[in-house]
């Protein structure tokens, strides 16, 4: 399959009205999900609602296997149908991954990953193509540097903001605090196992989007997306939220044209590390391709 | 047991506490005599979420709810005389508490000719304080509806206690054990599987305890609706710590009556050794509240802190995030956690529980490292003058209340005037084949490859023929990194 780099990304023909080359003008009212207009996550989601379809989330690791690798692909990602780039800090202890994503981050921090290289990869991405990039982050890294110098050099950076696995808003003061100064989006995650009293907690403290994960469980390919992701999705608009993207098991595009059908994203992870494990940068690339071809719904795939 | 609600720790005049103007008590002691004292707030029952910063929900929000639910079961039970009864005739009938209060009266020479009195919970069923603890959650299991329990374990303690208690209630087993662990430990991979437990070697990361409960995490994560994660220390998400420390309290309450009874008074201090610290806490609750007692928790030196390789989290850790709470945490300047090292596979491991956290910052505990070398010889020495052999983890209390008893007794006329008690947390018999290595008694690693051997080609044996019936048997391999 060929690499078309014109498919999506720098040639976006954005008719959004804050495109992301605005670099974010600070938020409206605190902890509203989704209401700034500076929103870049919610900026890309938008993008791609105007056209019709959902948005296509894509993860990789950062340093895996080196920075440059990081960068040069996820540029391919925003080349090849990512609206939203999704780069994964590595970290010793990633309680919500599962084997291919533990063995990626664990071989990247053997080569010597350091956590403030993020800031090059988000900034080496950012130069290059539209596409919102987020950082996944485990809480103690951004503890270590620090909240609000972590957010300030992301913010630096060009990035969207973070999307954070293992904090929940209860605990998130700081990122608030320094999330609204910065202009980043907070995308927390919401599970099947949230009450709808969490859920309202997490749709108010989010901004950008609301991450739910499709199924109770570590991240890893599935063979099917469980039932629960689509009620969840409604829970979670019911709770307030305007962009709710799915995650978690997805990694075929059949099962991204299945949650493109009620969702305004998908996020795929495993599956593209494990084409980068295996083909590089082109497989990502041509994955990538594949995957968005589900984004629009049955019958109106674009020729 | 106290059920009035304490004051959160928060509030405290820890200050006022420490310079000894006026006491924190908080009148929710069952035991009051001497030296206990009263006033506005009290430093025993803290419920959580937070001890000062510390503590709290560092948790995916898949777990949330879980942990939710825990929490409100646990609260009802611990306030329901029915649970209440049921955990003391466990105790009694199956543990056999009280455990004694032994006074060791040859070892006593070596700390000065301060009075050394140890807490014997190597006494207990399945030879550890363990027991308390997971026969508390393993009930709680029980009410919850849970049919299964998973559990991590360094040594092997917790994981054995946690098949017993399983095997006692009628619940599945899952325990995961670092793979090096597993190996280390071979004798207590049998004994769990003997149990009817499934023992998964966890192979990621440094394969010991840390990355133990990152595979139960995952597990929990992926079947909540069943299962109930029996964390083994007093560390975690809320409410684990404050939780885990319930279940352990028996001991500081049996410790501070028994010594009462044996000599009359409070002792000088109490010394426990602090791995993720539920030992340690569970003593030090007797007597947070007396101002008079001195408390001392001993973290793993290793080779020494100068050398890097240790597990002495609160000597020289940062605050950080780690398995759900908020602590001190072995980890470098990118906030990735750093592998510890300890001769003791039960303190091998990089963060502690957050009350422990709050208590150091606030001076009510002292907290000091041992060294390996300090820990075998203290282990040595109470083999040959009390006939007792320790666990290699409480052998680092017994080390530190040498230190202790050589300090409080420098300047006393009468030596034995000074009173300290050691928790004796757990049994040696599991250490038997480190402790001849160590001494150059045996070739030990000959011994322990071959036990390890066996153990690992049974388990196999086992794997292989579940592996092409049994789902759960895929899964488990796929933990473990495909």
């Amino acid at each position: 399959m060929s690499v078309d780099p014109t498919l999506n990304g720098s040639s976006t023909n954005g008719s959004s009205t804050n495109g992301s080359s605005t670099n974010g003008l600070s938020t409206e009212g605190s902890g509203t999900e989704g209401s700034g207009t500076a929103s870049k996550s919610a900026a890309a989601i938008d993008r791609a609602k105007a056209q019709g379809r959902a948005a296509l989330i894509c993860y990789i690791p950062a340093g895996y296997p080196d920075v440059q690798t990081t960068i040069d692909a996820g540029i391919a990602l925003a080349r090849n149908g990512a609206d939203l780039i999704e780069i994964g800090i590595p970290y010793s202890d990633p309680v919500m991954d599962g084997a291919v994503i533990q063995a990626a981050t664990t071989e990247a921090i053997a080569n010597g990953f350091r956590v403030s290289s993020i800031f090059d990869i988000v900034a080496g991405i950012t130069a290059a193509t539209d596409a919102a990039v987020l950082v996944m982050t485990y809480w103690n890294p951004v503890l270590r540097l620090g909240v609000d110098e972590f957010s300030r050099r992301l913010a630096a950076a060009g990035g969207a903001g973070l999307i954070t696995p293992d904090l929940i808003p209860e605990e998130a003061s700081q990122w608030l605090e320094a999330s609204q100064k910065y202009g980043l989006d907070r995308v927390f995650l919401v599970a099947p196992s949230s009450t709808p009293e969490r859920l309202a907690r997490t749709v108010e403290a989010s901004r950008g989007f609301v991450y739910a994960v499709s199924i109770m469980g570590v991240t890893g390919t599935r063979t099917a997306v469980s039932s629960t992701a689509e009620s969840l999705v409604v829970n979670t608009r019911a709770a307030g939220a305007a962009r709710v993207c799915v995650g978690l098991g997805v990694s075929n595009a059949e099962q991204v044209r299945e949650i493109a059908g009620y969702a305004d994203g998908v996020i795929v992870g495993t599956a593209l590390v494990a084409a980068l494990r295996d083909g590089g940068v082109p497989a990502l690339a041509e994955l990538t391709t594949d995957l968005s071809s589900g984004l629009r719904p049955a019958g109106t795939e674009a020729h | 047991m106290a059920t009035t609600p304490a004051a959160s720790p928060q509030d405290h005049p820890a200050d006022a506490f420490l310079s000894g103007a006026t006491s924190p008590a908080g009148g929710t002691s069952t035991n009051p005599s001497a030296g206990s004292v009263t006033g506005a707030g009290s430093f025993r029952h803290a419920a959580g979420p937070y001890f000062g910063s510390y503590g709290g929900r560092w948790m995916p929000e898949s777990l949330i709810a879980a942990l939710d639910e825990l929490e409100e079961t646990f609260e009802k039970a611990k306030v329901d005389p029915e649970f209440l009864a049921q955990i003391a005739d466990l105790n009694k009938n199956y543990s056999g508490r009280p455990s004694l209060l032994t006074e060791a009266k040859r070892f006593s020479a070596h700390a000065g000719g301060a009075r050394i009195f140890l807490k014997r919970e190597d006494l207990n069923h399945t030879g550890s304080h363990k027991i308390n603890n997971v026969l508390g959650q393993a009930l709680l299991a029980k009410r919850m509806g849970k049919t299964r329990v998973i559990a991590e374990t360094g040594a092997g303690q917790h994981g054995v206690a946690s098949a017993t208690a399983a095997a006692l209630l009628g619940l599945e087993c899952v325990v995961y054990m670092g793979a090096e662990d597993c190996r280390r430990q071979a004798l207590n991979v049998a004994r769990m599987q003997l149990l009817g437990a499934t023992v998964v070697p966890v192979t990621n990361g440094s394969q010991t305890l840390k990355d133990a409960i990152n595979e139960a995490l995952r597990d929990w994560v992926a079947n909540v609706d069943s299962t109930h994660y029996l964390l083994g220390t007093a560390a975690g998400a809320h409410p684990f710590p404050a939780m885990v420390r319930f279940f352990h309290e028996v001991i500081g309450e049996e410790a501070r009556g028994q010594i009462l009874e044996q000599t009359g008074r409070l002792p000088d201090a109490v010394c426990a050794c602090i791995g993720g610290g539920s030992n340690a806490i569970g003593i030090f609750h007797g007597f947070l509240d007396d101002a008079s007692v001195r408390l001392y928790g001993f973290e793993a030196g290793g080779d020494g802190v100068e050398t890097g390789r240790h597990a002495a989290t609160i000597t020289l850790g940062r605050p950080g995030v780690l398995h759900g709470a908020r602590s001190y945490l072995m980890q470098d300047e990118d906030g990735q956690t750093v592998e510890s090292h300890s001769i003791s596979a039960g303190l091998d491991y990089p963060g502690v529980g957050p009350e422990h956290a709050y208590l150091a910052d606030i001076g009510r505990v002292s907290y000091e490292p041992i060294t390996d070398a300090e820990a075998m010889e203290a282990f040595q020495l109470l083999c040959r003058t009390e006939g007792i052999i320790p666990a290699i983890e409480s052998a680092h209390a017994l080390a530190g209340a040498i230190k202790v008893g050589q300090r409080l007794t420098a300047d006393q006329a009468d030596p034995a005037e000074t009173i300290i008690v050691v928790n004796l947390s757990g049994r040696g018999d599991k250490d038997v084949e480190t402790a001849a290595a160590w001494f150059d008694l045996i070739d030990a690693e000959t011994a322990a490859e071959a036990v390890a051997e066996a153990v690992i080609r049974a388990a196999d044996t086992a794997a292989d023929a579940a592996s092409n019936s049994a789902p759960n048997a895929a899964e488990a391999n796929q933990w473990n990194g495909k």
